[in-house]
């Protein structure tokens, strides 16, 4: 589903603040994959979501999206296809457009609906349904404008616009270290209900290791812009988030 | 006083120029970027306007002004986005250019006359054996027509991205939308609108003139407040039509102020003034509350003193 091929990506490249973010990175993620990205500060975790969304452009190598080479598109183009969330709730709508705004207009940009006029019961009744299945009573708040909603219906109703149609590739950068515990226990609940039951390829970086570990099905780690961690199955079930912290501090044995 | 001739022709040139006010509206409130292209939109609106309504083509002199203002929409935001030069300087270069371009559609006379040409409002007036309800007919079905088609524009897919763009831009790159696109939509909206306002104008009054563009901004932006601050600010049909009765009111206080012995030349000043006092009212309530505060809290202090 997703490939990078030796993808490189340096900063400020020639100067004394020169930073490699990428180094080489090869990484395949089949269909319905659902990895969790670690790494410390500066490893490159956000580089490679930015890479794969279009952000900027990588210095070398491919980015394939389902078959197609999306090295050079621009980002608007692959946002076609990929969902994204951010950490700040702020950034993933219109803080001053209704709910009901917001959500048609994922909705239409996702299925590109070009030639439809006002917003109609039926698809007003669609929101309503989904919204209620947050349970977080926004289904009777259609009207309301989203900048009035606290960061945790945000970034609910963020994931939802996010999701409204099936996106090939779903990233979710840190999209809950900003909510409150409970609040962010909800969320989660939540993105993991959603990619299972559509089967979503998701990329997911997060600086909690237990979460890292518990949720989906492979987990890899960045150091200084490499994949120096990638496990799935019994070897991921096998590593404790002790490990996996201690890997953090001592840092991982690279692999020849 | 203000007599009954003045009064309508307030509200005449009231509905006419709250196109302008739209084009504003679009611009400042809907892509939230300070458009002053518009002053050389609206004047180039009434040049294109007045030299076919002379060839004897007022209806064609409409259409066309707005392609005109289309035209000078997609110059500004071509340089704010593929340029990337900051919206304030591309609206004023393309003020600026559009000038020069006006002066020669103009043929480079400072103004043209069309006061023994036929206009829309003559024709119509004719036909309908009455020039005051031509003056009025002909303003009220434009403002119709296009705040119906703006209420429809704005809920579809490109009418909400055009909006989405000016309320969260990262957003709108994050869920697919072109910013550069809905950018050149919302600017050569605006100024299409700015343009068209201006094309009635002409016919309206009966010239065009180089310089009629001059400060239009500011009478635009004073319409848009006195909307906002009478009416509020709601759903977005609901703000088109304050817009518009905000521009009708803003007329009736300068035909009332013409009436009085306000001297003319202090006109802009005053509308200055206006403008800064409006637009600054929530810092100058903020400042007053903290006073307040402070006050009460000192007070409290000093009596805690007394007491003790």
């Amino acid at each position: 589903m997703l490939r990078f091929e030796n993808v490189s990506k340096t900063f400020h490249a020639g100067t004394p603040n020169e930073r490699i973010a990428l180094d080489d990175v090869n990484l395949f993620l089949p269909k319905g994959d659902f990895v969790t990205i670690v790494g410390g500060n500066g490893a490159g975790k956000t580089t490679l979501m930015n890479a794969v969304s279009g952000v900027f452009l990588a210095d070398s190598g491919r980015i394939v999206l389902d078959e197609q080479d999306i090295t050079f598109l621009p980002e608007y183009k692959r946002a076609r296809h990929i969902g994204r969330l951010f950490q700040d709730p702020m950034k993933g709508s219109a803080p001053n457009m209704t709910i009901l705004e917001n959500l048609t207009l994922a909705y239409r940009q996702a299925e590109g609906l070009r030639f439809r006029i006002g917003i109609g019961k039926a698809l007003t009744q669609f929101f309503r349904e989904k919204l209620a299945q947050l349970d977080l009573g926004l289904e009777n708040r259609l009207k309301t404008k989203m900048g009035l909603l606290s960061g945790g219906q945000r970034q609910a109703v963020t994931l939802m616009m996010a999701t409204l149609s099936t996106p090939k590739l779903l990233m979710l950068d840190e999209h809950t270290a900003a909510l409150d515990p409970a609040t962010a226990d909800k969320v989660l609940r939540l993105t993991q209900e959603i990619i299972q039951r559509d089967q979503i390829t998701t990329l997911m970086v997060t600086h909690d290791i237990p979460s890292a570990l518990a949720l989906g099905n492979r987990t890899i780690m960045l150091q200084n812009g490499k994949v120096v961690l990638d496990i799935t199955g019994e070897e991921r079930r096998a590593l404790t988030v002790e490990k996996l912290i201690a890997m953090f501090t001592t840092g991982v044995q690279q692999p020849q | 006083m203000l007599t009954f001739v003045a009064l309508s022709g307030a509200v005449q040139m009231g509905l006419i120029l709250s196109l302008l006010a739209l084009g504003i509206f679009i611009a400042y409130r809907i892509l939230g970027v300070p458009d002053l292209t518009v002053e050389g939109s609206y004047a180039m609106g009434a040049s294109v306007s007045a030299i076919l309504t002379v060839a004897g083509q007022p209806f064609l002199g409409l259409v066309l002004s707005i392609v005109a203002g289309v035209a000078a929409g997609l110059c500004t935001a071509f340089l704010q986005t593929k340029m990337r030069v900051q919206p304030i300087l591309a609206g004023i270069l393309v003020m600026m250019a559009a000038f020069s371009v006006n002066s020669h559609i103009m043929g480079r006379r400072p103004n043209i006359p069309l006061l023994r040409e036929d206009t829309l409002f003559t024709l119509l007036g004719d036909r309908l054996d009455n020039i005051q309800a031509a003056r009025f007919v002909i303003p009220i079905a434009v403002v119709v027509i296009v705040s119906v088609g703006l209420g429809i524009f704005f809920y579809t897919r490109l009418g909400l991205a055009v909006r989405a763009t000016g309320d969260n831009e990262e957003m709108c790159r994050a869920s697919s939308i072109n910013t550069t696109k809905t950018k050149m939509m919302g600017l050569a909206l605006g100024n299409a609108i700015a343009a068209l306002s201006g094309g009635l104008i002409a016919q309206y009054q009966g010239f065009a003139d180089l310089h009629m563009g001059r400060g239009m901004v500011l009478t635009a932006l004073a319409s848009l407040i006195i909307g906002e601050a009478i009416f509020g600010r709601r759903m977005i049909l609901w703000n088109i039509g304050a817009v518009i009765a905000g521009a009708v009111i803003y007329r009736i206080i300068i035909a009332w102020a013409l009436s009085t012995r306000i001297n003319q030349t202090n006109l802009q000043i005053i509308t200055a003034v206006f403008v800064a006092v409006a637009v600054s009212f929530p810092a100058i309530k903020e400042h007053f509350m903290l006073f307040k505060l402070k006050r009460a809290a000192k007070l409290k202090r000093q009596e805690a003193q007394r007491d003790a």
